[in-house]
C-alpha cells in the first residue's frame, strides 16, 4: 500500500539528512531496516499509536535546539563502582570511558563487531527490532537500526562484579544522536546495566536484549536533567526459559520523551518487570509505551508506571499485555497511575489486555488523582510543613515503582534524585 | 492554656451550622472530658482546633497560651504544642511509620528553633516509648497505619503524642474500638504524660475510659454547645442514665 503523500514526504525529508554508516556486516540489516522504514513511513499525528504524543519534533529533519544543562552537583550513580562507557552527543568517547575489560562480559564497539567477527551480535542486530514491528509499527526503531552512528555490543557470559554503566553526555545544543546497542546474556549469566544522561538535544536509542535460558538482566536508567532535550527510545527484549528482565526508568525534566519497551516472553517460567517513575513540571511530555507478549507457560510480567505532573505537564501510558494461545498460567500485572499536582496537568492512559489462553491471571488498573487531602492534613497536624508533607506523599506515591529496583543502594540513589527534584520544584 | 470562646462553626460548602457557641477553658495540668451524643459536634471541634479544611469559623475565638490558633496553619498549631489523636487515624501507604515519626519530631523541633534529634537518639527514644505501648518493631517499620487493627491505630496515635510531647492534647474517641486491655495501655500512655504543664481534652462516648483517665472536669456537648459542666460524677450520671435526662433538664 502506498504511503499517504504527507507521510512519504516527511519520511524522505528526514532521510535526506541521514547517512548510513559504512557498516560492513550490519549493512544488510541496515538496508532491510531502511526498506521497512520506507514502507511504514515515519509516525504521523494521525497514527493511532501516536494519538497522545506528537511525533513532529522527533521526525523533523533537524533536531530542535536544546540548551545543555550544567551542574556541579553529583550525578546519578556517582560513587557506584561500575564500568563506565561514555558517549558524548551520541559518539563513543574512549578518553572518558573505562577500559572495557571485565571478567564475565565482553564489550565491543558496534563498528568493531565485523572486523572482530562477533557472530552473536551480527545475528542479533536489527532482529528483535524487526520482530517488534508486528503487530504495531515502530518506525523510529527501524530508522535507528538503519542509521545508528554508534553503540556497543555487550556479551554477558558470567556474573561481572560491577554494573556496566552507559553514560550519555550532552555537549552540543543541536546534537542529534542515534545509538544502537545489542546485549546478549548467556545461560545462567547475570548483569546490571545502568544508563544515564540526556545524550543529545534529540536522542533516538534502541537496545536489543536477548536473554538466554536462566539469564538475568537488571536495568536502571535515569534520563538526565536537561529541560529541552527530546528522546525516543526502544528496548526490545526477548526472554528464554527461567530468565529474568527487570527494568526501571527515572525521568525528570525533558520536554519530550517516548520510551517504548517491547518484551517477548518466549521460554517458560520467565519473569519480566518494567517500571518507571517520572516527575514533570511545565513543558514536559512523557510517554511510556509498553508491549508485553506472553508466548510461553507460567511466565510473570509486571508493569508499574507512576507519573507526577504539574503546571501543564502531560503523562501518557500505553500498555499492553498480549497472552498468546497456549501461554497458560500467565501472571500479568499492569498498573499506571498519575498524581496531578494541579488542574492544568493531564494523564492519558490506554491500558490493554488481549488474551488467547484460558488459564491466566491478568489485571490492570489506571488511576489519576490529586494529593490525598486527608493524609496531607494528618501529616501537617503532626507538625510537618505543607510542602514537606506534599513531597512525602509524592515520594510515597512513586514508591511502588521505585521498589521495583532490586538493588537497595541503586533504589536509594534514585529516591535521592527524586527528593532533589522535589526540593527544587516546590 | 486552651481557651475557646463563643465558637461558631459552619461547613464551608454548605449552610450547615455545626458549632453554635462553644465556651471552654482547659487549664494547664488539668484533664477535661467532653461527652455527648453522636453528631453533637465533638469531632468538628477537634478538627477546627487543629486546622482542618472545610469548616468556617463564623464567630468566636480559640487560643493556646494566648496565641490565636485560628490564624495558624495546622503545622504551626502543632509546633505551638497542640496535638489531636484522631478518631479515625489516617492510613498513608508508602510512608514508613518511623520516617513519619522522625520527620514530625524534627519538623516541630526545627519550627521551635531547637536542634534536630540525631538518628541514634531518635531511635532510642522511639523504641522506649513504643515498648511501653506494646508497639513492636514491625509496626514501626510498616507504612503509617496501613494494615493496623483498630487498636493498633489508636496506640500509634498515643505513640505520636508521646514522641511529640505536646502541651495540649486532644483525644477524639481514642477508646472506641478498643478492648479492655488495649484501653488500659492507652490510658497508661496518657497518664504517663500527665503533668502540671500539660492540658488534656478527652472526647469520649463512654464513661469507661474515664475510669482509667480520671478527669478533673466533665462537659456535656449537645447540638453544637456545651450544655452542662461538672465533676467526674457527671460522667457516671451519663453512664447510668444516658443523655436523655441531662438534655431534658437543659432544654
Ligand atoms: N465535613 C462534613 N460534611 C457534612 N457534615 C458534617 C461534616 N463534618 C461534620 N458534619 C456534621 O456535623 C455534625 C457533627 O459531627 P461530628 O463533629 O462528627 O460529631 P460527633 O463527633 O460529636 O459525633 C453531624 O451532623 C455531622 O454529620
Ligand atoms: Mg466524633
Amino acid at each position: 500500500m502506498a504511503l499517504p503523500d504527507v507521510k512519504q514526504s516527511a519520511t524522505e525529508a528526514r532521510l535526506a539528512t541521514l547517512r548510513m554508516p559504512e557498516a560492513g556486516c550490519t549493512r544488510d540489516a541496515r538496508e532491510a531496516a531502511l526498506a521497512r522504514l520506507r514502507a511504514m513511513g515515519l509516525p504521523g499525528r494521525r497514527d493511532e499509536y501516536w494519538k497522545y504524543t506528537r511525533p513532529d519534533t522527533l521526525i523533523s529533519p533537524e533536531a530542535p535546539k536544546a540548551e545543555v544543562f550544567h551542574t556541579d552537583e553529583p550525578m546519578v550513580f556517582d560513587g557506584f563502582d561500575r564500568l563506565k562507557i561514555v558517549f558524548v552527543d551520541g559518539v563513543f568517547s574512549p578518553e572518558d570511558s573505562d577500559d572495557l575489560t571485565l571478567e564475565g562480559v565482553s564489550i565491543d564497539r558496534l563498528e568493531d563487531i565485523c572486523c572482530k567477527d562477533i557472530h552473536w551480535a551480527k545475528q542479533l542486530y536489527g532482529v528483535l527490532e524487526e520482530r517488534g514491528q508486528t503487530p504495531v509499527q515502530r518506525p523510529l526503531a527501524a530508522l535507528n537500526t538503519a542509521f545508528a552512528q554508534d553503540g556497543v555490543a555487550i556479551h554477558v557470559t558470567g556474573k561481572p562484579s560491577k554494573p556496566i554503566s552507559l553514560i550519555y553526555r550532552h555537549d552540543s545544543e543541536s546534537s542529534d544522536a542515534i545509538l544502537h546497542h545489542v546485549i546478549r546474556v548467556e545461560s545462567g549469566a547475570e548483569v546490571t546495566i545502568l544508563e544515564n544522561g540526556p545524550a543529545a538535544s534529540r536522542f533516538n536509542k534502541c537496545i536489543e536484549i536477548d536473554i538466554a535460558d536462566g539469564g538475568t538482566l537488571h536495568h536502571v536508567r535515569a534520563q538526565g536533567r536537561d529541560h529541552q532535550r527530546r528522546a525516543a527510545t526502544h528496548m526490545f527484549t526477548r526472554l528464554g526459559k527461567d530468565s529474568v528482565y527487570k527494568s526501571f526508568t527515572l525521568t525528570v525534566n525533558g520536554v519530550l520523551t517516548r520510551n517504548e519497551q517491547v518484551v517477548e516472553l518466549t521460554g517458560d517460567d520467565a519473569v519480566a518487570h518494567v517500571a518507571g517513575a517520572c516527575v514533570g513540571d511545565g513543558d514536559f511530555h512523557h510517554d511510556d509505551t509498553v508491549f508485553i507478549t506472553h508466548d510461553a507457560v507460567n511466565c510473570e510480567s509486571r508493569q508499574v508506571f507512576k507519573k507526577v505532573l504539574r503546571n501543564g505537564a502531560t503523562g501518557v501510558f500505553q500498555g499492553k499485555i498480549l497472552v498468546k494461545e497456549g501461554a497458560q498460567k500467565t501472571d500479568g500485572y499492569q498498573i499506571s497511575q498519575s498524581l496531578l499536582l494541579d488542574d492544568d496537568s493531564q494523564f492519558l492512559a490506554k491500558p490493554e489486555l488481549e488474551i488467547y489462553a484460558d488459564d491466566v491471571a491478568c489485571s490492570h488498573g489506571s488511576t489519576s488523582g490529586a494529593i490525598d487531602e486527608t493524609a496531607l492534613f494528618y501529616l501537617r497536624s503532626r507538625g510537618v510543613p505543607a510542602k514537606e508533607a506534599t513531597n512525602m506523599l509524592t515520594l510515597a506515591f512513586l514508591a511502588e515503582a521505585v521498589e521495583e529496583i532490586e538493588d537497595e543502594a541503586l533504589a536509594e540513589d534514585i529516591v535521592s534524585r527524586l527528593e532533589g527534584w522535589l526540593a527544587r520544584h516546590s | 492554656m486552651l481557651e475557646i470562646k463563643n465558637l461558631h462553626v459552619k461547613l464551608e460548602e454548605e449552610e450547615k451550622q455545626i458549632l453554635k457557641g462553644v465556651d471552654l477553658t482547659v487549664e494547664a495540668g488539668k484533664v477535661h472530658a467532653i461527652m455527648g451524643p453522636n453528631g453533637s459536634g465533638k469531632s468538628t471541634l477537634s478538627y477546627v482546633l487543629s486546622g482542618r479544611d472545610g469548616y468556617e469559623v463564623t464567630e468566636g475565638s480559640a487560643t493556646l497560651d494566648g496565641a490565636d490558633l485560628l490564624e495558624m496553619e495546622p503545622e504551626e498549631r502543632a509546633a505551638a504544642g497542640l496535638f489531636l489523636a484522631f478518631q479515625y487515624p489516617v492510613e498513608i501507604p508508602g510512608v514508613g511509620n518511623m520516617t513519619f515519626l522522625r520527620t514530625a519530631v524534627n519538623a516541630q523541633r526545627k519550627a521551635r528553633g531547637e536542634e534536630e534529634l540525631s538518628a541514634a537518639d531518635f531511635l532510642k527514644l522511639v523504641r522506649e516509648k513504643a515498648k511501653s505501648l506494646k508497639i513492636d518493631a514491625d509496626m514501626l517499620k510498616r507504612p503509617v497505619n496501613v494494615g493496623f487493627s483498630g487498636g493498633e491505630k489508636k496506640r500509634n496515635e498515643i505513640l505520636q503524642m508521646a514522641m511529640l510531647e505536646p502541651k495540649m492534647c486532644i483525644l477524639d474517641e481514642t477508646d472506641s474500638g478498643l478492648d479492655v486491655d488495649a484501653m488500659k495501655l492507652v490510658a497508661e500512655g496518657v497518664n504517663a504524660l500527665r503533668d502540671e504543664g500539660r492540658g488534656f481534652l478527652v472526647i469520649t462516648h463512654y464513661q469507661r475510659l474515664l475510669d482509667h483517665i480520671k478527669p478533673d472536669v466533665v462537659h456535656i456537648m449537645a447540638d453544637g454547645r456545651i450544655v452542662k459542666t461538672g465533676g467526674p460524677e457527671l460522667a457516671l450520671e451519663v453512664e447510668n442514665n444516658g443523655y436523655a435526662d441531662i438534655l431534658a433538664e437543659v432544654n
